[in-house]
């Protein structure tokens, strides 16, 4: 089965957000980025198909130089090949605009599974798998949970809201959104970060890109919905005094 | 025009359609709006619809429509877009739209901006609210090309009370679509829950929840000791429950239980919205993170700035005196 997996390269939990100075970006330069968690998982399904059905596992994203860092990182971690297609124009790029790029890039692959993660943690617009899935003329199915693949059929359990689930049916070339949690993440090894250096990442041009169907008019820190009282002190003192609030002023406890 | 598209499961209308009514209304310009909904058997949910304030409420009832699937859904509502000519589409935010309104966006070559909470205008152009980067930023996003533009609001941050209601009901009207179920790649089977809820967070009077910040299931015992010492239920964002320290039924957020106790106390929880959808309704929240610009702070009334594992044992003890 030869199996794509689209990654992104996102901001990293402990960054602190700063914008450029359009006010309509955030400076890159500030931020420590790593691979978007729910593409994590989606690499790790990726990799365990591979285990248990045979293939390839190559990882796509779509973005400028260093998101070459992430392609690495797939590959240390058991990926076969990486395919980069880089521009500049990417890093803020809209969902349509990446979806229409990593189509470009993807298409003469014949791939029979493409998995990528629900949402990304950036932008967060969770829409790139399935636009892409129209684009490469597939089915799919978003936030699945689990994988059983048979023959050239998928049977894919996907959640619903409120702890609901449901399994669909689908007839293999497909593309899946893969939710956080599906399995437990495999880290790389000194020996797969060694085997990665001999992989392939074929970088491919982005010529030209789709006209974008979005435009950021302003990014700004989040307007507070309630007027958080912040307490100060030392942990004992801090302590004390939200017990006292929550008895005297909120009275919930 | 400004057409909703409603959401219904076996009959019964999804409550945050009367959201995306409520922010429809709100976009509309001569507060004029259409609202469709699909399936087999909804003549009752759109009898309930027609209460709304609208130009009509417009049926598409076909058997390949029942179960929902996406590639039924986008190719019977690109036809009714198409017949109706909306300058915007508004759904709510739901899983079932993130399943189908990208593709049905796709299919069209239009915009689809995605967990809108609120709408602004920019130059005399919408703009709709949404929050980036894990809620750490907020944007201000114009759609861009052609109209429709499809607008998806997120769920809770429009008002389903403030949805205006018609002083006689809205006209109901059929609408024919052609949907070939033999093109339907997708073959849903019934939906399900994985156990019987062993826990009804939804009751509970106080509830202490841990996230990353917790760092090791081994540090477990430090949350469960100030749940009990505040009566409290024990509940987690989702990464606690993927991780497996605690199971998927104490989980909070979009995809666990949607709860309002008298307290939340969060103990090392960022704040995604996906978890802040499941908790913001909460009477009095209080938070205690590390980092002071961890969104979670936005939505609570009390915050503490510091390590939880200094901080949980000196509120365990501040309990103990009267």
């Amino acid at each position: 089965m030869k199996i794509a997996v689209c990654v992104k390269q996102v901001p990293g939990r402990d960054w602190h957000p700063r914008l450029d100075g359009a006010g309509t970006w955030i400076r890159e330069q500030d931020a420590a980025f790593e691979m978007n968690e729910p593409d994590a998982y989606a690499l790790e399904e990726g990799l365990r198909l591979k285990e248990k059905h045979g293939g390839e596992v190559v990882v796509c994203s779509a973005g400028p130089a260093r998101v070459a860092q992430v392609l690495r990182e797939a590959l240390a971690r058991g990926a076969d090949r990486a395919i980069h297609l880089e521009s500049d124009a990417l890093a803020g790029a809209d969902a349509g605009v990446i979806a229409a790029a990593l189509a470009g890039a993807m298409g003469g692959e014949q791939f029979d599974l493409v998995l990528t993660g629900l949402q990304s943690d950036d932008q967060g617009s969770a829409q790139t798998g399935v636009v892409l899935a129209e684009a490469l003329g597939m089915p799919h199915a978003t936030i699945i949970m689990d994988v059983q693949v048979d023959q050239n059929h998928l049977r894919v359990k996907r959640e619903l809201e409120g702890g609901w689930f449901q399994w669909v049916g689908m007839p293999l070339p497909a593309l899946l959104t893969i939710q956080s949690g599906i399995n437990q993440l495999r880290y790389a090894t000194l020996k797969g970060i060694m085997a990665a250096k001999k992989k392939e990442i074929r970088r491919v041009e982005a010529a030209s890109l789709a006209a974008p169907k979005q435009k950021i008019a302003a990014l700004y820190a989040p307007e507070k919905s309630k007027k958080t009282q912040m307490i100060a002190g030392a942990p004992a003192e801090a302590a004390k005094e939200l017990v006292r609030r929550l008895r005297e002023e909120a009275r919930v406890i | 025009m400004i057409l909703v598209v409603a959401e219904q499961r076996d009959g019964k209308l999804n409550r945050a359609t009367w959201e995306a009514i409520a922010a429809a209304q709100q976009l509309a310009a001569d507060g004029q709006v259409s609202i469709v909904v699909l399936g087999a058997n909804i003549a009752a949910v759109a009898g309930e619809l027609s209460a709304a304030q609208a130009r009509e409420i417009v049926v598409v009832e076909a058997p390949a429509l029942e179960p929902y699937t996406s590639d039924g859904f986008t190719a019977a509502l690109a036809q009714v877009v198409g017949e109706l000519k909306p300058s915007t589409v508004v759904l709510p935010h739901t899983y079932q739209t993130r399943d189908f309104a990208p593709k049905l966006a796709a299919r069209l070559d239009r915009a689809l901006v995605t967990d809108v909470t609120a709408i602004k205008t920019i130059d005399g152009s919408a703009a709709f609210v949404r929050p980036m980067f894990q809620g750490k930023l907020t944007a201000d996003v114009v759609p861009q090309g052609e109209t429709p533009h499809f607008v998806a609001v997120q769920v809770g941050s429009f008002r389903a009370d403030q949805a205006a209601k018609g002083v006689s009901p809205a006209p109901v009207r059929a609408l024919a679509v052609a949907v070939d179920a033999g093109a339907i790649r997708q073959k849903p089977e019934a939906p399900f829950q994985e156990a019987r809820q062993s826990v009804d967070l939804s009751q509970a009077e106080r509830i202490v929840a841990v996230g990353r910040g917790i760092k090791e299931q081994d540090k477990l015992p430090v949350a469960q000791q100030l749940a009990d010492a505040l009566g409290a239920e024990l509940a987690a964002s989702r990464p606690i429950c993927d991780a497996g320290w605690l199971p998927m039924a104490r989980q909070v957020g979009s995809s666990g239980q949607t709860v309002a106790p008298k307290l939340y106390l969060a103990l090392g929880i960022s704040g995604a919205i996906q978890h802040l959808v499941g908790m913001k309704g909460s009477q009095t929240i209080a938070a205690i993170n590390k980092d002071a610009d961890a969104p979670i702070f936005e939505v609570a009334d009390y915050g503490i700035v510091g390590d939880l594992f200094e901080i949980v044992p000196a509120i365990i003890e501040a309990l103990k005196q009267p």
